[in-house]
């Protein structure tokens, strides 16, 4: 591949690549990004390779392996084009047929389609899947139809166009104007203006300046951006190609986790392809603009996703937040001009680029623009990443994408933000998601995590979680954070053992204040939300464990028993012999009972009794009752007595 | 150097460029409690115990002066209700880990805190990182560091470095707070030197 070294000769380029390309080609897309990788992506794609050669069919059909595509509940997920048909949960048992039918025939397998719960139907296309159709993947649509290790699939749909408008006359002002006046917000948790942000750097004084993409996402259950980097990598270089040459920068850092391989697998051969067609280095596309890009491997502490944490880190020294009153875009990394923006924020930007600012505000709400990619987990149907505009309500995200609560329970909280997020009620599921929107219901937008629990889900436990989490993640500076918070899950973690006090709810707020206000970084100061929302939207239960030493959502381990209601154990021996701790007395034909001395509280019981008895309960906040006499135990069975 | 003239406690006070609020009110005599602080370290700005309130467009805002900028006609407060609420607490929860400490004793009287609202974990470290930054920063030798982080973080030396430099050094032993840095310092020497402490 020789360098590509002008806009118009990238036209040239991308016109004979499409017309290499027929539209009607049967291609076979598997989706490989690491959720499908844990459920056998890789075995899949060994036997379609194995499957095509078989058949003879390597010169009628195209097969690629792409990143996410969004339904991670229902990996690995299989698309044939042009014709998008959808399979999922496939197996290696399965690609024969799919071979043989699908491909060859164009016959459809109706087993491996998707069935709508809703109506029972089955559904042939990806996009008429309920999953998809209410979601508007602007940013995150293209992880399904190219092959993030060839940036040839990603000039095919377009790459690389804004780079090319950008050269093809855009002033670093107007690049600038267009990012301001399309008001995009920084999607890393912050929300802060990008424009903004790059005019500060733009304007500040100094010859070297960098611009760095914060691919450090550590929110439990939050994979966006690792999808959006291993799935669609030059999307990402791309905006940060162009946010360099705005803002008058020639290096550029990503630091992504160490722990997302694959994301640092496809990072690098994307910075390599880029370079080669002469999108990075001297003089890109004959602008006379230079510009080069490092990968830096972070060694995974939450912390390091604050910005000046991460600078501190790139810099080679323990990633500590600093405590300077003067923001990175102006003093940086290594003391210079620093521009940082998160991975799907600078994805964001070639489409703004190339659509305008017009098009860009026509999505979203009057504070936040755009799209926003959530990572939908927790007690949820439809576990994957979905994107949605700004200003969807939690309600259509968690019920008509996500499917709604599995299981007949109950919708209890949503907990959006990642770990210092926080817990939105039932009463909010009208709340339209946006970055004011949401900080203003006590929670706050974050990375885009949204955690769904259910009734069985106790919410003090769930903010001693977070705690938990945040107080090892902690890079333990300041008093406030590291004091302040040991103090915080020593007191929830009485709290869910029954050890709570007259106080606690006083005590935690104070310590909260502290944090809030003393606190060195965001991490410190956003430490009690979890405390905090769960509070207001949930004081109830934390009432019932300080005063009645009750648990209303049973899961507490400590303020639980389980017993067997006498009227309803058929005595069929299952709990019995499951029991792990040998707690369970009674015999054929004997009612059950729990030795309250011996049960550790396992929950074994209660999950094998049949749901047609039901007879296993948890108590809470009550005496379990005292088990019947022996002479009563025994279950005189009609039909067997003949 | 331009003289920045701002307002701490009422008291009109005159900074140099480059001074932070701790170096302006100190300048004028006005005292703000630190634990970190050091005049020939870097601001650190770790305790948090230099809380000040400034006046901003609209409201009051908290921040620390021992990094804050001094700046032209800035209204600063060095005591508050809410700022002694905060200094109280972060010395109760400091005492949790060197109740004895004289430093952290006198404070506690003059903020009103309970040196055992927070069950004891005796520690004795609190992480002011004088020891660890004037061995990096005025003596160059590195021979403490801070290891793991979170509420595991701990001062440590380095055996290799602390075997040649610490014995004829031991300048930090006098920064520590709480008295405790020596004992870390004998703990360290008995279990990586031997024969040296014998």
């Amino acid at each position: 591949m020789s360098r590509i070294n002008s806009p118009a000769e990238l036209e040239t380029f991308r016109k004979n690549l499409l017309a290499g390309r027929d539209p009607n080609k049967t291609c076979i897309t598997l989706c490989s990004g690491s959720a499908c990788h844990a459920t056998g992506s890789r075995d899949v794609a060994a036997r379609i390779q194995e499957e095509i050669q078989k058949q003879g069919l390597n010169d009628e059909v195209e097969f690629r392996r792409t990143g996410c595509h969004g339904f991670c509940e229902r990996g690995p997920i299989i698309v044939i084009r042009p014709e998008e048909i959808c399979y999922f949960q496939i197996t290696p048992e399965d690609v024969s047929e799919i071979i043989s039918e699908t491909v060859r025939q164009k016959k459809v397998i109706e087993r491996l389609l998707y069935t709508d719960p809703a109506t029972n139907q089955k559904i042939v296309h990806e996009s008429d899947i309920p999953f998809y159709k209410n979601q508007s993947r602007i940013v995150f649509g293209s992880n399904t139809s190219i092959d993030p290790k060839n940036i040839d699939d990603y000039l095919a749909i377009g790459g690389y166009s804004a780079l090319a408008k950008v050269f093809s006359g855009m002033t670093p002002d107007r690049v600038l104007q267009e990012v301001k006046r399309a008001n995009l917000r920084g999607r890393g948790g912050g929300g802060f203006p990008a424009g903004i942000k790059w005019e500060g750097s733009r304007n500040a004084p100094g010859d070297v300046k960098y611009v760095i993409v914060n691919a450090d996402e550590g929110d439990p259950g939050a994979y966006m951006d690792r999808s959006l980097l291993e799935g669609n990598p030059h999307s990402v270089l791309e905006g940060l190609i162009i946010g360099a040459y705005t803002i008058g920068s020639h290096e550029g850092y990503i630091y992504v986790r160490q722990e997302y391989p694959l994301a640092v697998e496809n990072v690098n051969i994307a910075i390599k392809q880029a370079e080669e067609y002469g999108f990075l280095g001297k003089n890109i596309l004959g602008s006379g603009f230079d510009f080069i890009v490092k990968v830096h491997k972070g060694a995974g502490a939450f912390v390091c996703g604050e910005s000046t944490a991460l600078m501190t880190a790139l810099e080679g020294r323990a990633g500590e937040p600093r405590p300077k009153y003067i923001r990175s875009n102006i003093v940086g990394l290594w003391g210079r001009p620093s521009v940082l923006n998160n991975v799907e924020t600078w994805a964001n930007v070639p489409l703004i680029i190339n659509n305008g600012a017009d098009w860009f505000t026509q999505l979203g709400t009057d504070g936040s623009k755009g799209t926003k990619i959530f990572s939908l987990v927790g007690k949820i149907t439809n576990t994957g990443l979905v994107e949605v505009p700004m200003g969807t309500s939690l309600r259509d995200i968690i019920y008509k994408i996500g499917g709604g609560i599995p299981g007949d329970k109950k919708f209890k909280a949503v907990q959006t933000g990642g770990p210092s997020g926080g817990c939105l009620p039932e009463e909010l599921l009208g709340l339209p998601v946006g970055f004011d929107e949401l900080t203003q219901a006590g929670s706050m937008m974050g990375s885009g995590g949204m955690i769904i629990m259910d009734e069985d889900t106790c919410m003090v436990d769930v903010a001693r979680y977070f705690l938990e989490f945040l107080t090892d993640e902690s890079c333990g500076k300041c008093v406030p954070c590291r004091e302040g918070m040991r103090q915080m899950l020593k007191i929830l973690t009485n709290i869910t053992k029954g050890k709570g006090k007259e106080g606690d709810i006083e005590l935690l707020k104070q310590l909260s204040e502290t944090a809030i206000e003393a606190s060195l970084c965001a991490l410190g100061k956003s430490s009690p939300n979890p405390f905090l929302s769960t509070l207001k939207y949930f004081r109830d239960e934390y009432e019932a464990h300080i005063k009645d030493k009750r648990c209303p959502a049973l899961s507490c381990k400590e303020l639980i028993s389980f017993y067997i209601d006498p009227q309803k154990c058929q005595a069929c021996l299952i709990c019995s012999r499951k029991c792990p701790s040998d707690a369970i007395r009674g015999g054929k034909n004997l009612i059950h009972i729990v030795d309250q001395e011996k049960c550790t509280k396992c929950g074994t019981c209660f999950e094998v009794c049949p749901s047609r008895f039901q007879a296993v309960r948890k108590i809470s906040g009550e005496p379990v009752p005292p088990p019947i006499p022996e002479e009563a135990r025994t279950i005189a069975r009609k039909s067997k007595e003949k | 150097m331009s003289e920045i003239l701002l307002k701490i406690d009422g008291q009109e006070v005159t900074a140099k460029q480059g001074m932070t609020l701790l170096d302006a009110a100190r300048s004028a005599g006005i005292s703000i409690p630190t634990l970190c602080h050091h005049e020939k370290l870097e601001p650190y700005g770790a305790c948090r115990l230099c809380i000040v309130e400034i006046e901003t467009r609209g409201g009051t805002r908290i921040v620390v002066s021992c990094v804050y900028p001094a700046e032209k006609n800035l209204i600063v407060r060095t005591r508050s209700e809410k700022i002694d609420r905060i200094r109280k607490m972060i010395l109760e929860l400091q005492m949790a880990h060197a109740p004895d400490s004289f430093i952290l004793q006198d404070l506690a009287k003059e903020y009103g805190a309970d040196r055992n609202r927070f069950e004891k974990e005796a520690s004795f470290c609190i992480h002011c990182g004088l020891c660890v930054r004037y061995c990096a920063e005025v003596k160059k030798k590195n021979a403490v560091g801070f290891i793991d982080r979170g509420i595991r973080k701990e001062i440590s030396f380095i055996p290799e470095i602390a075997s040649k430099e610490c014995w004829k050094c031991k300048e930090c032993f006098p920064l520590c707070p709480t008295e405790a840095l020596q004992a870390a310092y004998v703990l360290v020497e008995a279990l990586a030197f031997p024969q040296a402490s014998t």
